[in-house]
């Protein structure tokens, strides 16, 4: 066909024809490139839609009120008498008088109950901490910063960006707090306990840190098992299992194993590695034996992948040249696939970094007040956290929710940022 | 037969293989080939082929292409049990012992049978690294000086060493088309093998480069014996001194260089060194 229709034009003719098909042809290359562009900056809009909205919502949770209060720590007020120990002594009161000190207006009973609760609960604790830390402090005066109430809190940090805040103080709170202010015994800190400290029923307390050491326990544990076991039984399939119906059925469970519902395999974490073999409940080794459940799949399956992209010509070369199987899958083989690898592997564990339902199942949605110091210590996880923060109904947790998005994507980030890291030195190799 | 129906294409209709002419069969074999049948799934891809490459002698495989030199070749050093598909029938023998024998093992004789591909395929990995993979793997040097010298002297054989000795560190992916088949041509012969095969080893390579290379091979048949395919027919007659002619998986004629060049006794021979088809 071609060759006829070469032979009958003249030259001219057949350049004129193509001109005419390329203006096409580069129609359609520009219709695809400005598709593709339109996806991408899409794509960039949603994300920073989505990271500006968290994050505008979660700076209030960076930052918390505290206020100053004069402590009288005299032995009569805290009703200390030579061998009674630092630790049992009158604290609340003590307390009590000088909050009452500051506000000497104030006389009913329920104001003054009123009065006590702009203070956060923590501040009985945060005195007699002073104390202990300071044992010749007593029979002295001293200025103590404690923090206020969460809902003082929140008051404080939208009276200044919107006017009338929606929160539960009255007139006469925000009279109080306002002559707080105006006596400049407020001051807004930079609020580092959200990163040092654990869950807490009280916002103005509540950090990430349990949560985040849970999350990273269960991601190593995940890691540790489902990365060597991912990558051997690919290489396994790949490189060495004979082809046959086995390992085609094989495939087509592994495959139907990457569409299993998460919550599946927290059902199945419980019954079996719980109930079973006994392992601890809310332990992030069992989460993390679950959540390598989940990610499994999808490592052999990007592994697999990436291996068989390896050129044949390099398996022969090596085999030509006298290289064991294992010499030839681990030298040239794997060091090839691993880009791709690394790839499928940050992938399976992003979605294990986000997995919430399973981790429900096996008890990880507890309470926990301790930063759990090993794997088989009772913890939480971020995202769990975060789901327990969202249904919480004090105002104070909302931008704690936000603050703690921020600080699993960062989290994920850092993940994504090490496997690319890492990438980067296999590719160069 | 199929196959001589199919070669009606090259215009060999009239022409009938019955057996291979000249002298397949010598006394001083380093390998025999008998009755060789290589499958790939159902299509036979060689025919009852049978012939000794003989010691310290270089052994030019010509024919047209399709016709199974790679194949054949790759049956020697055991290269067809990476194809699945791939099934070799018939006694392959190195030094008597039988290559597709229970007693053999493949890492070993692969050692011993080293392999120049067609296609160049260095490892991604440097110069260096590609060449002394090989004398690595089989603990041939007790030291790294040793072993900077089975690389040096390997890549100076092959021709290679001038242009890149000042960057051995760099990939070996990184050369051009002809310098990485000298890389692989360094590589193969740093693990000195007793049988080189070569599989058109000066196809990407210019005039100087091959006449580098022919001359390593008259070099290396001091010591090692040598089986070359190559579509080069001056070649053939310039390095080698046996010659075997395939034509459609059967070998159809084999003797001396010298014999098969200038008095060839096979019709179809005669027809293919004298450029008339192929
Ligand atoms: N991996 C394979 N799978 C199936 N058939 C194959 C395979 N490799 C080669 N063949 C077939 O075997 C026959 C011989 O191929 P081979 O590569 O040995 O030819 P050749 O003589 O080396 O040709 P060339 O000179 O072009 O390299 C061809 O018909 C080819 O189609
Ligand atoms: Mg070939």
């Amino acid at each position: 066909m071609t060759k006829a229709v070469n032979e009958s034009l003249p030259t001219s003719a057949v350049t004129e024809k193509i001109k005419l098909s390329l203006t096409k042809r580069h129609r359609s290359e520009m219709m695809f490139k400005s598709t593709g562009l339109a996806a991408v900056v899409l794509g960039f809009i949603l994300v920073f839609v989505l990271l500006f909205d968290i994050t505008s919502k979660a700076l209030p949770a960076f930052h918390q009120h505290w206020v100053q209060l004069e402590v009288d720590f005299s032995e009569d007020n805290l009703r200390y008498s030579e061998g009674i120990s630092l630790e049992d002594l009158r604290y609340r009161s003590t307390l009590r008088k000088a909050i009452a000190n500051q506000f000497p207006d104030v006389k009913s009973r329920r104001d003054k109950r009123k009065l006590y609760g702009l203070y956060s609960t923590n501040a009985e604790f945060a005195i007699k901490d002073f104390l202990i830390a300071n044992p010749n402090t007593l029979d002295t005066i001293q200025n103590i910063w404690v923090r206020v109430d969460d809902d003082v809190d929140i008051y404080l940090k939208e009276t200044t960006s919107l006017g009338e805040p929606l929160v539960r103080v009255d007139v006469k709170e925000a009279q109080w707090i306002k002559s707080l202010v105006e006596t400049g015994r407020i001051d807004k800190r930079f609020n580092i306990e959200f990163f040092t400290s654990s869950d807490s029923r009280e916002p103005e307390l509540a950090g990430v840190r349990g949560a985040l050491t849970g999350t990273m326990l269960t991601m190593l544990v995940t890691l540790a098992l489902s990365f060597p076991l991912g990558v051997a039984a690919a290489l396994y399939l790949e490189e060495f299992a004979p082809k046959n119906k086995w390992t085609d059925m094989i495939e087509v469970n592994i495959n139907n194993l990457a569409a299993v519902p998460s919550i599946i395999f927290g059902l199945l974490g419980l019954a079996v590695i719980i109930n079973i073999f006994g392992l601890p409940r809310s332990a992030p080794l069992v989460g993390g034996i679950v959540l390598t459940l989940m990610t499994l799949p999808t490592i052999i399956i990007a592994s697999r992948a990436s291996i068989k992209a390896v050129p044949p010509s390099i398996r022969e070369a090596a085999t030509g040249l006298g290289a064991s199987k294992i010499q030839t899958t681990f030298s040239h083989v794997l060091p090839m696939a691993m880009p791709g690898i690394l790839t499928g592997t940050i992938i399976g564990m992003a979605q294990a970094l986000g997995e919430t339902a399973p981790l429900l199942m096996i008890g990880m949605v507890a309470f926990i007040v301790d930063v759990p110091a090993s794997i088989t210590d009772a913890s939480t996880v971020m995202p769990v956290q975060i789901f327990l923060w969202a249904d919480s109904p004090e105002r104070g947790f909302l931008a704690k929710t936000s603050a703690a998005i921020l600080v699993l994507l960062g989290f994920l980030f850092l993940m994504n940022a090490s496997a690319a890291y890492l990438r980067r030195r296999f590719e160069s190799k | 037969m199929v196959d001589i129906i199919s070669a009606k294409s090259l215009g060999s209709n009239d022409i009938k293989i019955e057996g291979a002419v000249g002298e397949p069969f010598c006394d001083d074999a380093k390998m025999s080939m008998r009755n060789v049948d290589v499958f790939y799934g159902d299509n036979q891809a060689i025919h009852d082929i049978s012939f000794d490459l003989e010691k310290n002698q270089v052994t030019a495989l010509i024919g047209p292409s399709g016709c199974g030199k790679s194949t054949f070749l790759r049956c020697l050093n055991r290269m067809n049990d990476l194809i699945p598909i791939c099934n070799v029938k018939g006694s392959l023998q190195l030094d008597g012992e039988e290559i597709y024998g229970k007693q053999m093992d493949p890492v070993l004789l692969r050692a011993r049978v080293g392999m120049v591909f067609q296609k160049p395929n260095p490892f991604p990995k440097s110069i260096y690294e590609n060449v002394a993979y090989g004398p690595k793997i089989h603990g041939l040097a007790t030291d790294k000086a040793e072993l900077d010298e089975i690389v040096e002297t390997s890549l100076i054989k092959a021709g290679l060493f001038n242009e890149v000795k000042d960057r051995l560190d760099s990939p070996g992916t990184g050369l051009s088309g002809g310098q990485q088949q000298r890389l692989c041509i360094a590589r193969t012969i740093a693990v000195s093998p007793e049988v080189i095969l070569m599989d058109e080893p000066a196809s990407a390579l210019d005039p100087i480069a091959t006449a580098v290379i022919e001359e390593l091979i008259h070099e290396l048949k001091e010591k090692y014996t040598i089986a070359i395919v190559t579509h080069s027919m001056q070649q053939a007659a310039r390095v080698s001194q046996k010659t075997a002619y395939f034509h459609l998986g059967q070998l159809v004629e084999m003797g001396d260089t010298k014999q098969i060049f200038t008095n060839p006794s096979h019709e179809l021979t005669e027809n293919y060194i004298s450029g008339r088809f192929g």
